[in-house]
């Protein structure tokens, strides 16, 4: 029974994660005859448009890894450092941004920071004076480094409250103190922490799709990938290739940050000292720090309030607010696509339904049974976090080219199910999460009480441990269905006809229409609302502030 | 609800979801590049007519449209493709994706201009026709004390340094054309001189040729070169922008085809003669789409001052020969590209340097300032090599021809490169000027 169980969640992660990979991967190497050839990766770095998309790539990553470490790090200490009220305020931070999927914020951040946005037209009219924030690349960096400090300001708080207190004593006994004492014992303690944020960060940002394409800035790798196989078609070479690029990268920032992370339970070994201490903050240092924190909410609540305005306004043209408010465009969403919503609650109801029940059973295979080659579930499921949307999609279209399903009179990738079934092992990593410290709480002798009252395996699952193990479930599906509904990179190259996309997709669309942005806004307050409730839930469901983070 | 009825309301829901999105036998796909507003209209109005038929619109980009109906095997493809660029429709023609199709075409005309509306060949129709231009926003221009621009050699005046935006021919079929009527009506050379000037004023060269009126339409640029319904549209949903044709414009036709291996080809072929007919053609003239009909009687209904290209209300000079602009088509989108999209900086301070030099000597002549110009004005290609046969095979080649995809990748690096190295070199030379 288990066997089978086994085997058919296997077949699962192999049909739909190992072959479409790898089929990238072959393609990227392969000569047309089937040789072996690294002819592709030559001509790749030969276009210099490619060199430059590479390296574009790379700096935007780093800088927006520079910048949300800017944001995170004095947030992050202020909580654990000081004692003060501002701490509940920084908890909210580092949820706010995560709620907005980063290309819907892309567009209110245009007209709020762009070249005649507010803050530009404010500055020019009286400073004669504008900055470039939203200028090609620095657009991208700006958003990004918004969106994600989150990553980097919970993983570091974290490890910032696991340092043992005695270091720091130590340190000061010496007659170390002030920055001194921050530069040379704080941070290098918590660095674990911050490297595991920041590699997150790293490989968000560098796999991201959807902003750049909002921000009209195509020359990076991924939206390279995607305009090459929509564009030249699924046969170009130049178009895996990037998608390796990009799976290298994913999968060395991972690697080191899960290195790095295990080096951090050696330190937390140490037991018996404090934390660092608390301190009172002087008015002066109140000041400045609820100053920072001010600053930082009200730039990471910008596109929040920007996309509301948007979606509330008759006409924003090269003007410091909107003009007009109106509700029409909530009523031409009501009435032009509500099955766009519906079919993104279909679609993730879906995935994340298949997340929890393989999640649910991939983690009772590995804590209850001694299967051999269990671990291998666990990490080729958990390995899913590695491939970016935009490389999954292309091997999908790719390795399921031509096949039909059986009642679908189309190819398999313009139906929903492909798009379905790709948002599902995209996720699947949440809900694994979820579900094994869910049973990991669950001790084994509830279930051998069970079978001792002469219940079946079977029985004893159904009855006990699914049960007990609902609120880590439950949790795990909503993580997987808010952070799928907001997916764009693969429901991009997936999604084929607008009565069958979901809401991400209908953002992106209504976002390109003359008539103006309105409706494509509104869509987007929706999609904010729906994630935010659902990370709401998901939050109270777990108490585990971090699983929906990682 | 307690666990166990969870599952057959799952799979009620799942049946349910199959079945809902099973396909009808007259379901008519339609690949097209239009917004949304044009499409949900067309959508409308003829499920109403027909109310047997479902119309299901595949919005894609006009390149991937093409990559899309090329990888579906014949008799599963879509059923109709409706875009701008006519380049695209020879594309899909050569490569016998295209179904001809015998359509009473009743009182519209066979040209606008001297350009046939509909394929001679009969393998696709126009089915509406646009000319391009530019837009600006009124208020930008306000606030910059700027005057609207009325032919493209304005565009390469001093003052208009840095308010300016265009799109990539390479990304967008729409401005291929604006730039390839450019060099058809001023001659290649000339042609070119115009466009680097107007390039080295721009803004930005964005990627994608919706990023250009979305800008203006926002107040990011000043003007923007843009098809015209980007600009009646904008206007017609509130925006404070404007429209104007140069006097060096093309009349083109949009297309619409049925596309050959469909699965629907009757209702292929009601949807294409739908959209040909007086309903179909009235639909165009609505605030939010703004199209030009091929069907004249229909301007009769039009609003005060929407143009008329049969009355000759837009004076087009050129006449667009679009086997020229075929032949040439991935040189002209790949030179663009090397020497302006990619070297926008530079050309951009070359431009500021030699506007800055000319205001600076005045009326005195100098010749460092007429070499920079001369540099940075001049592409590095000339109208004879662009005839070069060997030149245009190796940029028209398939992928598979890895000769000419290396004579295609150096002649690249050589032009990037020698504007690269032009662009600075003027700047220096401009602002030595004395």
């Amino acid at each position: 029974m288990i066997v089978a169980i086994a085997l058919a969640i296997a077949a699962f992660l192999v049909a739909f994660l190992v072959i479409p990979v790898a089929s990238v991967v072959y393609t990227a190497f392969s000569t047309g005859a089937g040789g072996f050839t690294f002819g592709h990766f030559a001509s790749f770095f030969q276009i210099s448009l490619m060199r430059e998309s590479f390296w574009n790539s790379l700096y935007v990553a780093g800088m927006s890894v520079f910048f949300a470490s800017v944001i995170a790090i004095p947030l992050a200490y202020f909580t654990v450092r000081y004692r003060f009220r501002g701490a509940l305020m920084i908890q909210t931070l580092g949820v706010l941004p995560l709620i907005m999927p980063p290309f819907v914020g892309a567009v209110a951040m245009q007209l709020l920071f762009g070249r005649s946005g507010s803050v530009n037209l404010l500055l020019s009219q009286w400073f004669d004076w504008r900055i470039p924030f939203m200028q090609g690349l620095n657009g991208v960096i700006f958003v990004e480094s918004l969106h994600y400090f989150p990553f980097i300001l919970l993983n570091l708080v974290v490890a910032l409250q696991n340092i043992d207190g005695a270091m720091e004593e130590s340190a000061q006994n010496l007659g170390a103190s002030g920055f001194r004492l921050f530069r040379r014992i704080v941070f290098p303690l918590a660095m674990p922490g911050y490297v595991a944020g920041a590699s997150l960060v790293f490989v968000k940002v560098f796999d991201d799709l959807g902003t750049p394409l909002v921000l009209g800035t195509t020359n990076m790798l991924a939206p390279q990938a995607y305009l090459r196989i929509t564009s030249v078609g699924i046969e170009d070479p130049i178009g895996y290739v990037i998608s390796v690029i990009m799976i290298l990268f994913s999968v060395a920032a991972l690697w080191m940050s899960a290195r790095i992370l295990k080096g951090r339970d050696y330190a937390t070994l140490q037991r018996g000292g404090s934390s660092l201490q608390k301190r009172k903050l002087s008015a002066w240092q109140a000041a400045a720090a609820y100053t920072w924190i001010g600053f930082v909410l009200l730039l990471v609540l910008s596109p929040h309030l920007g996309i509301l305005l948007i979606s509330l306004s008759k006409v924003w043209s090269f003007s410091v607010l909107p003009e007009g408010f109106t509700l029409a465009h909530f009523a031409t969403v009501f009435t032009e696509s509500p099955r766009m919503i519906g079919n993104t609650l279909l679609y993730c109801g879906l995935a994340a339904l298949i997340d929890v029940i393989l999640g649910a059973a991939i983690a009772y295979i590995i804590l209850r049974t001694r299967l051999p080659g269990r671990q291998l579930l666990d990490s080729t499921a958990s390995a899913a976090l590695a491939i970016p949307g935009v490389v999954l999609a292309i091997g999908y279209l790719r390795a399921f080219k031509g096949l039909e399903l059986p009642f679908f009179d189309s190819a398999f990738t313009t139906t929903w199910v492909a798009l379905m079934i790709a948002y599902a092992v995209r996720r699947l990593p949440y809900a694994l999460r979820s579900c094994m410290a869910a049973l990991q709480q669950l001790h084994v002798s509830l279930e051998e009480a069970a079978e001792n009252l002469g219940a079946s395996k079977a029985r004893s699952v159904r009855r006990v441990v699914v049960p007990l193990m609902a609120g880590g479930i439950l949790a795990g599906f909503v993580t997987s269905f808010i952070t799928a509904a907001v997916e764009l990179s693969a429901t991009i190259m997936l999604s084929s006809s607008a009565s069958l996309a979901p809401m991400s997709y209908g953002i992106y669309l209504y976002m390109q229409s003359i008539a103006g942005r309105g409706p494509g806004a509104a869509l987007g307050v929706i999609a904010v609302v729906i994630v935010g409730l659902g990370t709401y839930a998901s939050y109270r469901l777990s108490n585990r502030s971090d699983s929906w983070t990682r | 609800m307690r666990r166990r009825d969870w599952a057959p309301a799952f799979a009620g829901a799942t049946m349910f979801a199959m079945l809902s999105s099973v396909a009808l036998a007259d379901t008519i796909t339609v690949v097209t590049s239009f917004p949304k507003e044009l499409t949900t209209a067309y959508k409308a109005a003829y499920e109403k007519k027909f109310p047997g038929d479902t119309v299901e619109i595949l919005n894609k980009g006009t390149s991937a449209g093409i990559a899309y109906v090329r990888e579906q095997s014949a008799g599963s493809r879509a059923d109709i493709f409706w875009a701008s660029a006519p380049d695209a429709f020879e594309v899909l023609a050569g490569e016998r994706l295209l179904q001809k199709v015998e359509v009473p075409t009743g009182n519209i005309p066979a040209k606008v201009g001297a350009y046939p509306i509909n394929d001679p060949e009969g393998m696709y129709y126009g089915q509406a026709l646009a000319g391009y231009g530019f837009m600006w926003n009124t208020r930008y221009l306000q606030a910059n004390k700027l005057l609207p621009p009325k032919e493209w050699a304005d565009l390469t005046k001093a003052i208009y340094h840095g308010h300016v935006a265009t799109s990539s021919p390479s990304r967008s079929g729409t401005s291929h054309l604006t730039f390839e009527t450019i060099l058809q009506g001023e001659g290649w050379d000339k042609g070119w001189t115009q466009i680097l000037q107007i390039a080295g004023n721009c803004a930005a060269v964005t990627e994608r040729s919706f990023g250009v009126p979305d800008g203006v339409q926002s107040g990011q640029f000043g003007i923007g070169i843009v098809i015209d319904f980007f600009g009646l549209a904008a206007k017609a949903s509130g925006f404070p922008t404007e429209f104007a044709y140069p006097s060096v414009t093309a009349i083109v036709p949009a297309n619409i085809a049925l596309i050959a291996g469909a699965k629907n080809p009757q209702g292929g072929k009601r949807f294409l003669q739908f959209t040909l007919s007086e309903e179909g053609q009235q639909l165009l003239l609505d605030p939010k789409i703004s199209r030009l009909p091929v069907l004249p009687a229909i301007y009769a209904k039009a609003p005060q001052g929407y143009p008329n290209p049969f009355d000759g209300s837009i004076r087009a000079k050129v006449n667009f020969d679009s086997n020229l602009s075929q032949s040439r088509y991935y040189l002209v989108s790949s030179l663009f590209d090397q020497v302006i999209t990619f070297r926008l900086k530079e050309l951009q301070a070359a431009a500021k340097a030699i506007h800055d030099a000319e205001k600076r000597l005045g009326t005195r002549s100098s010749a460092q300032l007429e070499e920079a110009k001369k540099l940075a004005w001049t592409a590095p290609v000339s109208a004879q090599q662009a005839q070069d046969k060997a030149l245009l095979a190796a940029f028209a080649a398939t992928k598979g021809d890895e000769a000419a995809v290396r004579r295609k990748t150096q002649a690249e690096e050589e032009w990037n490169s020698k504007a690269r190295f032009n662009y600075l070199r003027a700047a220096e030379l401009a602002n030595a000027a004395r």
